[in-house]
């Protein structure tokens, strides 16, 4: 089975991709499989059953979501194995920008559109610099210019991924993430595999449960912010 | 330069050099939030005196950042020193959704505008889009692209996908809020423009010709009129785009003045392919290509008694401008000023 992780932004297009992805790889019915990673709630399993695809979503609740996939990923990677997947993709909605769900030796795709600001992939952090492909969604909608421009902050970031230009609505450009897609490698466990990047350092008081302000309730790894010197 | 050469440069080179010939460096250390670099020194001594921590939250450690800008020089020296450039392309045909064979073998050069016809659902996009991706067989027409008359290899293949194509369709429009002149700046710099000054200077003038009312250079790119976007959106693409060739999908009729939009794409080196209905592009165009049920049908190249066609399509359109211009100034129109 080969497994690839999906991850972007809120809405930059993910589901979109995947499944013009899907259409790209004509895959047989049932032998593609979607875990989706979410916080709260999520309506994508409706688009995926719509299109025949199996579906499994969790929800991280109050954890962070990408804490939660590393300690769900081998879980999902069973599920397909035993379904008798040939390709299993996982998709999560990166919400912190310093998490990234990518393992080493797992093709990783990070999904982000045109529309999120010209500076944004400078901002994304490991879940774009990690990636192994870039998927941009919504070019449809701006000039060419701001697409090139775009093109050339994210290889600011990561200078070796490769980046797709990808039509969520018509498809274009899925034929090229396919050929990737299709020398990805063969998996069949991810037993002592690694992530690419650390997730961040917290467990703070807050991280478990503290909602009081002020510097008595503040425990564990906290970080501070200088004021000294400016206007007060 | 391979990765080697430039680490070897980095090693020896003090770091404003460096700056100097690539002023795009100075967005590396921008994305590092490293902002006081002492730049007089090698990489690798002026990271000696950066805060370790600072690197640790995004994960680096000084070996790290070196590499890593190593990379970065790799590829942005290989993007000014080459770009993508292509000659002509050649289609070695497929099938059609029949599964029968369509046009053999046939090819476009720069300068060249080639308008594709057909119903909707025929196969136009289909076409475009395996130009776009470089098929080789892997695509449900099993079309076959060649560059300057050759297979690519994996490399080059990897490198010049998505690439090679520029878009310009009606739905497009300017989302960066930023002046005209900051937006071809950007541009430009982002291409690595040698001569950026000069380049941005003659893309406006381009757009300001193109388009019926002339715009500043410090009105914010989202506040143009409809034709004006469409006029900028040109005239970048012909003097700034890295893609050689560049897919319309219809021009609207927004003002500007359509045929000297394509004129300028293809004297610009472009390959044109446009996918329209309207006669007046479509004749102006080389070659007409038509889709059929998935397949290339027919060619046809544009014939003189064509371009007299077009002539009379011409006149048309001028009166049909010259009747939008008296609407705009609210003026009335008279049936004996149209006869001549
Ligand atoms: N115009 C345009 N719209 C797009 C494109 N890709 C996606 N969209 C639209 O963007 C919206 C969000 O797309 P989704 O695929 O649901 O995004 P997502 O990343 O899966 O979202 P979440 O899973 O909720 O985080 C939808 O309305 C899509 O139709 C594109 O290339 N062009
Ligand atoms: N030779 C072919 N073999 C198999 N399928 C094909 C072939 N050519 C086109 N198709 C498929 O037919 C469908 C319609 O094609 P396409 O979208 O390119 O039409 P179009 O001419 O662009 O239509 P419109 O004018 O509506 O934009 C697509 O799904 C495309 O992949
Ligand atoms: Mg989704
Ligand atoms: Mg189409
Ligand atoms: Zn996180
Ligand atoms: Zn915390």
């Amino acid at each position: 089975m080969k497994l690839i992780t999906v991850a972007g932004p809120p809405s930059s297009g993910k589901t979109s991709v995947i499944l013009k992805l899907a259409e790209a790889l004509s895959i047989e019915n049932g032998k593609m499989g979607v875990v989706k990673f979410d916080c709260l709630t999520s309506f994508d399993h409706f688009r995926y059953e719509e299109k025949g695809i199996p579906v499994k979503t969790g929800f991280s609740g109050k954890l962070c979501p990408d804490h939660f996939f590393v300690s769900n990923i081998e879980g999902s990677v069973n599920w397909g194995l035993h379904s008798g997947f040939q390709l299993l993709i996982t998709e999560s909605a990166g919400l912190c920008n310093r998490c990234s769900p990518y393992i080493r030796g797992v093709l990783s795709v990070c999904v982000i559109d045109n529309l999120s600001g010209i500076n944004t992939p400078r901002k994304i952090g490991p879940m774009m610099k990690m990636a192994d492909v870039v998927a941009v969604t919504k070019g449809d909608i701006v000039s060419q210019a701001e697409r090139e421009v775009f093109a050339f902050n994210i290889r600011q970031v990561n200078p070796s991924a490769k980046i797709i230009f990808i039509n969520g609505i018509t498809g274009q450009g899925a034929t090229i993430l396919a050929k990737q897609v299709q020398d990805a490698a063969e998996i069949t466990s991810l037993r002592d595999s690694r992530l690419r990047f650390t997730t961040p350092a917290a467990v703070c008081s807050y991280c478990t449960g503290e909602t009081r302000i002020g510097e008595e309730y503040q425990m564990g790894t906290m970080k501070k912010m200088e004021f000294k010197g400016d206007r007060v | 330069m391979s990765f080697e050469a430039y680490m070897s440069w980095v090693l020896t080179t003090p770091l404003n050099q460096i700056m100097d010939r690539y002023p795009v460096c100075h967005d590396f250390f921008q994305n590092l939030r490293i902002g006081e670099l002492h730049t007089e020194l090698t990489l690798e001594n002026a990271l000696s005196h950066v805060d370790s921590e600072l690197l640790q939250e995004f994960g680096m450690e000084k070996h790290d950042i070196l590499r890593e800008f190593c990379e970065f020089l790799t590829a942005f020296g290989r993007e000014a020193e080459q770009g993508v450039r292509v000659r002509t392309v050649t289609i070695l045909g497929g099938t059609d959704k029949a599964g029968d064979s369509e046009v053999k073998e046939w090819s476009i050069s720069v300068g060249e505008i080639i308008s594709v016809v057909g119903p909707t659902g025929s196969g136009k996009s289909r076409l475009l889009a395996d130009i776009e991706c470089l098929a080789n067989g892997d695509t449900p027409t099993g079309r076959k692209i060649l560059i300057d008359g050759r297979a690519l290899s994996d490399e080059e293949r990897f490198y010049m996908e998505g690439r090679l194509v520029a878009q310009l369709s009606q739905n497009m429009n300017f989302v960066m809020d930023l002046t005209v002149r900051e937006f071809l700046e950007m541009h430009a710099r982002s291409r690595m423009s040698q001569n950026m000054e000069h380049t941005v200077k003659r893309c406006y003038e381009q757009a300001n010709e193109l388009a019926g009312e002339r715009f500043g250079w410090d009105v914010k790119v989202t506040q143009l009129s409809g034709g004006q976007s469409r006029a900028l959106m040109i005239a970048d693409t012909a003097y700034m785009s890295a893609s050689p060739i560049v897919l319309i999908d219809e021009i609207e009729n927004a003002g500007i003045d359509r045929r000297k939009a394509i004129d300028i794409l293809a004297r610009k080196e472009k390959i044109v392919l446009i996918s329209t209905h309207d006669p007046l592009l479509a004749l102006r165009a080389d070659k007409r290509i038509v889709i059929k049920n998935g397949g290339v049908n027919r060619m046809i190249d544009t014939s003189s008694e064509e371009k007299l066609c077009l002539e009379e399509v011409e006149k048309l359109d001028a009166v049909l401008y010259w009747m939008r211009e008296k609407l705009r100034r609210g003026e009335e129109l008279k049936r004996e000023l149209l006869v001549k």
